[in-house]
């Protein structure tokens, strides 16, 4: 038998660990580069005038400009789009960035969506003042109640939205069942997967049709670059008479259904060539190159964060000066079962607890660890802190803090990838600065 | 839902889009935004001979339309199908009879006796797959626009 003049891959299942390393990137044909070069460019040569018609059209996979594709992004897309088992996926210049533009694509006023009420704070103002002033309606729901869920529902009603592992509280999404309930009324399911990464969840494995990252977190995990991420399964049927802003003729694209036209490419197309074309939010090459760099050991990263999360949550559920530790990965978590089924190698790195002391006692904690940094961040390989009733809720009276989930001690922590020994450690002088403004020193 | 797998086989759909000229498209679309037609196109500018197959239209992306298959007065390839799926079976029939080379059906184009007919007969099937997309995934540039070719390989090509 002669020899094939090409060479066939084989169809293989690849481990997580090689695809965080390999997805998306192949060795640049022109230089054979190993690393991801850094396509700094805002434009494209084109071949000719009928190729440049080509990729305006749609009709060829083609580069025109880089607020609407770039190489570099490309490898992030890929890569994001491979870990998380979707059809593919568009980056954006921040996660906030990448919801608003997941929800645009699908939404048109008059809508309404349903969304978890235990939100990052950042999301629950993009939901209760944007979406509005387009006149989509909003309903918060508790995320562990499916039949809130089921109840929301309205005719006009186009979208799910919530967090595998809600911020800060820690509440874990039910989310085979909440998908089932979303299919059955025919809507997408929307989650923010920022928290659990692809290493610790895949939510669309369990149902989810449309999953979010801002990348700024554990994706990019060395707290240098703000960005974001939009992953569709490519499974959903938006022919279903449901989303006519899919399905129907678009009048911004001369005509064309993208749904029909593309298949199960369609969502993710219109994102791309409407949404990202007219928002803009690109996210620029470097900031994909630094992602990349992330992604390559993201697997490893998120083993030592879930098991120093899990020593830290320890510590402090026996510590006498703190209370109400939300870390879900706890034995005696109320969301035990569901950390088994969806989170079995870790519950992420992400909690809040209670500081004896109240809004005293959060500062004094702040005040006297040397290590932890205090700032407004979560998912940096360095350990965070942050006092929300003296920063991101500092407007807020006691009652008022209540009511947002938050009481005046509340402290939330990013446990980081530092020895474990000396997180304790730090935390130990702060809870003695605790103490001594308290009297129990 | 039967299992499709064996006419999804990756090697087979490497072999048949790198060993093909010649690519019949059943139900191609004289209309630009229908997705044969972005098939059709595409195939054409990646050097593919397209023959159009739909008995309403003479002529299609520049090439002249026939009726029929057993009307098209060249060697096929690929049989590309763009049809209904009660439509399969006749048409990989027709495939047996010109002797191409693959019977190719296209998402949602799932017919088990057509499969069986053309399996038969000899040619290579693949079902419920699109040539575009497979052809981007493993030679052009789908990973350009952020989609998930699923490839791993650390092997340099040449130009893209």
């Amino acid at each position: 038998m002669t020899e094939e003049p090409f060479r066939t891959e084989e169809d293989r299942e690849f481990g997580f660990e090689t695809r965080q390393l390999h997805a998306g990137q192949r060795p640049d044909p022109n230089t054979g580069a190993r690393a991801v070069p850094i396509f700094q460019t805002t434009s494209y040569v084109f071949e000719d005038p009928e190729s440049a018609a080509a990729y305006f059209n749609l009709q060829e996979y083609g580069n025109t400009y880089s607020r609407i594709m770039n190489p570099t992004v490309a490898v992030f897309e890929e890569r994001v789009a491979n870990l998380e088992g979707g059809m593919g996926a568009v980056a954006f210049s921040s996660g906030i960035a990448a919801q608003a533009a997941a929800l645009f694509t699908l939404l048109q006023p008059g809508d309404h969506v349903v969304s978890s009420g235990a939100l990052y704070g950042g999301t629950v103002n993009q939901f209760k003042h944007l979406l509005r002033k387009m006149n989509v309606a909003l309903t918060w729901v508790d995320p562990d109640d499916p039949e809130a869920w089921r109840a929301a529902v309205r005719p006009e009603t186009k979208a799910f939205f919530a967090e595998t592992i809600g911020n800060p509280s820690g509440n874990v999404l039910d989310i085979e069942t909440v998908a089932t309930i979303a299919h059955e009324h025919r809507i997408p399911l929307l989650v923010d997967n920022t928290f659990a990464t692809p290493y610790l969840c895949r939510p669309i494995d369990w149902g989810a049709d449309i999953v979010i990252h801002s990348a700024t977190k554990f994706i990019g995990g060395h707290g240098t670059s703000i960005g974001g991420v939009v992953v569709e399964a490519g499974t959903f049927d938006w022919s279903n008479g449901r989303f006519p802003v899919i399905a129907d003729p678009s009048p911004a694209y001369h005509g064309l259904r993208f749904h029909e036209t593309f298949g199960t490419y369609g969502y993710l197309m219109k994102l791309r060539a409407e949404t990202l074309r007219d928002l803009g939010g690109a996210l620029s090459p470097f900031n994909a190159f630094l992602f990349l760099q992330g992604l390559e050991t993201l697997s490893l990263r998120m083993e030592r964060h879930v098991s120093n999360a899990l020593a830290v949550a320890s510590f402090l559920r026996d510590h006498e000066l703190a209370s109400n530790v939300t870390y879900p990965g706890l034995p005696d978590s109320r969301y035990r079962p569901l950390v088994e089924k969806y989170l079995p190698r870790g519950a992420g790195a992400v909690f809040s607890f209670d500081c004896a002391g109240g809004r005293t006692g959060g500062q004094d904690l702040i005040r006297g660890v040397t290590l932890w940094s205090h700032l407004a961040n979560v998912g940096d390989a360095k350990s965070l802190i942050i006092h929300p009733a003296s920063t991101t809720h500092r407007q807020l009276g006691d009652e008022e803090l209540r009511a947002a989930g938050v009481a005046p001690g509340t402290v939330r922590l990013s446990v980081g990838t530092e020895s474990i020994d000396d997180l304790i450690w730090d935390l130990r002088q702060g809870f003695a600065k605790v103490a001594a403004s308290d009297g129990r020193a | 839902m039967t299992d499709l797998s064996r006419y999804q086989d990756a090697a087979t759909i490497q072999r048949v889009i790198h060993t093909a000229r010649t690519v019949a498209v059943v139900g191609l679309s004289g209309n630009a935004l229908r997705a044969s037609y972005f098939v059709g196109y595409y195939l054409q500018r990646h050097h593919y001979r397209v023959i159009p197959v739909n008995p309403r239209e003479t002529q299609i992306l520049g090439e002249t339309s026939y009726p029929s298959l057993r009307d098209v007065p060249e060697k096929i390839d690929i049989v590309n199908v763009f049809r209904a799926p009660d439509a399969l079976p006749g048409i990989a029939r027709e495939a047996v009879e010109v002797g191409a080379g693959a019977l190719w059906c296209q998402f949602g184009v799932v017919n088990e006796e057509g499969n069986r007919i053309a399996e038969e007969g000899g040619l290579a099937v693949v079902v419920d797959r699109c040539l575009k997309i497979e052809h981007a995934r493993y030679v052009g540039r789908m990973n350009w626009l952020g989609f998930n070719t699923r490839r791993i390989t650390s092997v340099r090509t040449g130009l893209q």
